[in-house]
């Protein structure tokens, strides 16, 4: 819970990781290239002050993870997207058992949401209704861009993802987070493309498709997608830091996502350990619509409640106490989406 | 030196000012991309790097081909070598370009279709996001309103950076570019309804943001990459050994 000028916000973060990208778990150059790359990622993006040594960023454990989000980061609750990357590191580059293990000891304030891979056909399918059973999915993280063999990806709309999706409805498993935006390794096909989250979000509409990083650095044709569908929300991973670096382009985000997709479908998340979520909690709730942009109106307090826990709440059905909790449902998959469209 | 010498120095600079980021617009040059230029007697030798080495390969590649093609382009320049640095199909991607294998060859198996279309996506997004700030500028000079952008000739544009930067997006997706053509066009050419306009430009505005917000980005990262190695920045190093003008 973060407080601040009398008003009280219940914070959930969306998109953590526990992860270890040591040399001891390089499996290849790639394991190395990936975590420099996050590194470059945090130094260029964080405050100074907060800005880790290359060694504690590699890897840092369940305590620092407890402490940086639970401790001083006003997180109430936080899910885990899982990021596997078996090509790249020996043990994977999330740590599921250790992930899992911290959920099953607060599972209050922590839970994990696993990965499938469809290519992997009836086998993987096994393993999905596994996974669902020992992880309580309420939840899961796909990579469509990620390489399988001769693979360079898959579409959501393609028969066996189907088969999947279906699968997870079977299942209880209602929110599929969608990684789109910086990427690793894609090649012939354009793997940001928001596309194929357009055809199965219209097919399955008990399902909700959270599209990571808002379909950045595709932010239009997210928009547009988000804008026709009532299931399909935004989760703000990687758009949050340039609230300190860039604070003029972040306000161009995130009024352009209230424009057209709304207050009920923008989630937080600081992709931790990309970043930690204190100074992202403090900066946005700090955050205003610069004064010289009168195409964008001012973002309100309990727009930001909403965004920063209301909304993902709302999702995965967490037990949001009274005061910190809005009297309109927040998370409303009936919202009205492009309540501005229309208008120049 | 040579005046003459020089002269090849500036063209070259030149030439690789005409190789665009396929995604963020903006050239090479001015993305900081180029690393090194080294001119002597047998030829031409460039180097170019990128934000990470997470980048996606199509768009290094695209800049890997669009650069040589460029600099093969200039008279004199002799042989053509460019070179992406610390990519993780550097070794890949140079090898093909060098041997003139197009992307598919450059890939092999990896790669389904050549990059066409993708390009021509980008090339697209390009020219909405010019056509954008031509048209809110003539908003914002009061002398023209939403409702009658339909009607915004490029003979109405004023003279200017902007414009210059429409015109060329235009020719890039094969518009025409005479006077009385209509701005407010789809990619097509078909001229956008007047009860389309208000949303069409909010939505042109929205691929503006995303492509300047992926700008930002870019150079951010280029500059935290390269941070210990050349904290000056964007200026690539340029050395001319040849011997004859």
């Amino acid at each position: 819970m973060y407080e601040k000028d009398g008003e009280k916000y219940y914070v959930v973060d969306g998109h953590v990781h526990i992860w270890d990208g040591r040399a001891s778990n390089h499996k290849n150059v790639h394991g190395k290239q990936f975590i420099d790359c996050f590194y470059d990622y945090h130094k260029n993006l964080s405050p100074e002050e907060v800005v880790w040594d290359y060694d504690t960023y590699t890897y840092y454990g369940a305590e620092r993870f407890m402490k940086d989000l639970f401790g001083e980061g006003y997180v109430d609750h936080a899910i885990f997207q899982a990021t596997l990357l078996s090509d790249f590191y020996h043990n994977g580059f999330g740590q599921t058992e250790e992930a899992f293990g911290l959920t099953r000891q607060h599972p209050d304030k922590l839970t994990y949401n696993h990965a499938y891979d469809p290519r992997h056909g009836e086998a993987g399918l096994e393993q999905l209704r596994r996974d669902a059973e020992r992880f309580g999915l309420k939840g899961v993280k796909l990579y469509t861009a990620e390489w399988h063999g001769d693979s360079r990806g898959y579409k959501l709309d393609e028969p066996w993802s189907r088969r999947y999706l279906e699968e997870c409805l079977e299942l209880g498993i209602r929110n599929i987070h969608v990684h789109k935006g910086p990427t690793i390794r894609p090649l012939d096909r354009d793997a940001f493309d928001v596309a194929d989250i357009d055809k199965v979000a219209t097919d399955y509409l008990d399902l909700n498709f959270v599209v990571e990083h808002v379909g950045l650095p595709r932010l239009e044709d997210f928009c547009w997608i988000a804008t026709q569908e009532s299931n399909v929300y935004g989760g703000l991973a990687v758009a949050m830091p340039f609230i300190h670096t860039r604070p003029r382009y972040f306000a161009q985000i995130i009024g352009e996502l209230l424009y057209w997709i709304g207050e009920d479908k923008i989630l937080f998340g600081s992709d931790y350990a990309l970043w930690t979520p204190k100074w992202l909690v403090e900066k946005f709730v700090d955050f205003q619509i610069p004064a010289d942009m009168p195409e964008y109106a001012p973002i309100t307090t309990d727009q930001k409640k909403k965004i920063l826990g209301l909304n993902a709440a709302a999702l995965y059905d967490l037990d949001v106490p009274r005061q910190l909790s809005l009297p309109t449902q927040a998370g409303d998959a009936d919202a009205e989406v492009a309540a501005g469209a229309g208008a120049p | 030196m040579t005046r003459m010498a020089v002269s090849v120095e500036a063209e070259v600079l030149a030439a690789l000012s005409t190789v665009l980021d396929p995604e963020l617009d903006e050239p090479v040059t001015e993305l900081g991309f180029v690393r090194s230029v080294a001119i002597d007697d047998e030829g031409v030798e460039v180097h170019l790097r990128l934000p990470t080495s997470f980048c996606a390969p199509n768009f290094a590649y695209l800049m890997v081909a669009d650069a040589y093609d460029a600099l093969a382009a200039v008279p004199g320049a002799g042989r053509v070598r460019v070179l992406l640095d610390d990519h993780h199909d550097s070794g890949k991607i140079n090898a093909g370009t060098a041997a003139g294998l197009g992307y598919v060859g450059t890939f092999g198996v990896e790669a389904e279709n050549s990059l066409d279309e993708l390009r021509r996506t980008f090339q697209r997004k390009a020219h909405l996001a010019a056509m954008e700030r031509c048209c809110r500028s003539v908003l914002a000079s009061g002398a023209w309103t939403v409702e009658e952008l339909p009607l915004l000739e490029l003979f109405d544009l004023p003279e200017g950076r902007l414009k210059s930067a429409l015109m060329r997006r235009r020719e890039a997706i094969g518009l025409p570019n005479h006077s009385h053509a209509r701005v407010m066009v789809d990619h097509d050419g078909t001229p956008v309804a007047r009860s389309d306009v208000a949303l069409r430009l909010r939505l042109a505005t929205t691929t503006r943001v995303s492509i300047e917000g992926n700008a930002h980005f870019c150079r951010g990262l280029l500059a935290t990459r390269y941070a210990g190695v050349d904290p000056a920045g964007s200026a690539p190093v340029v050395t001319n050994t040849r011997s004859h003008p």
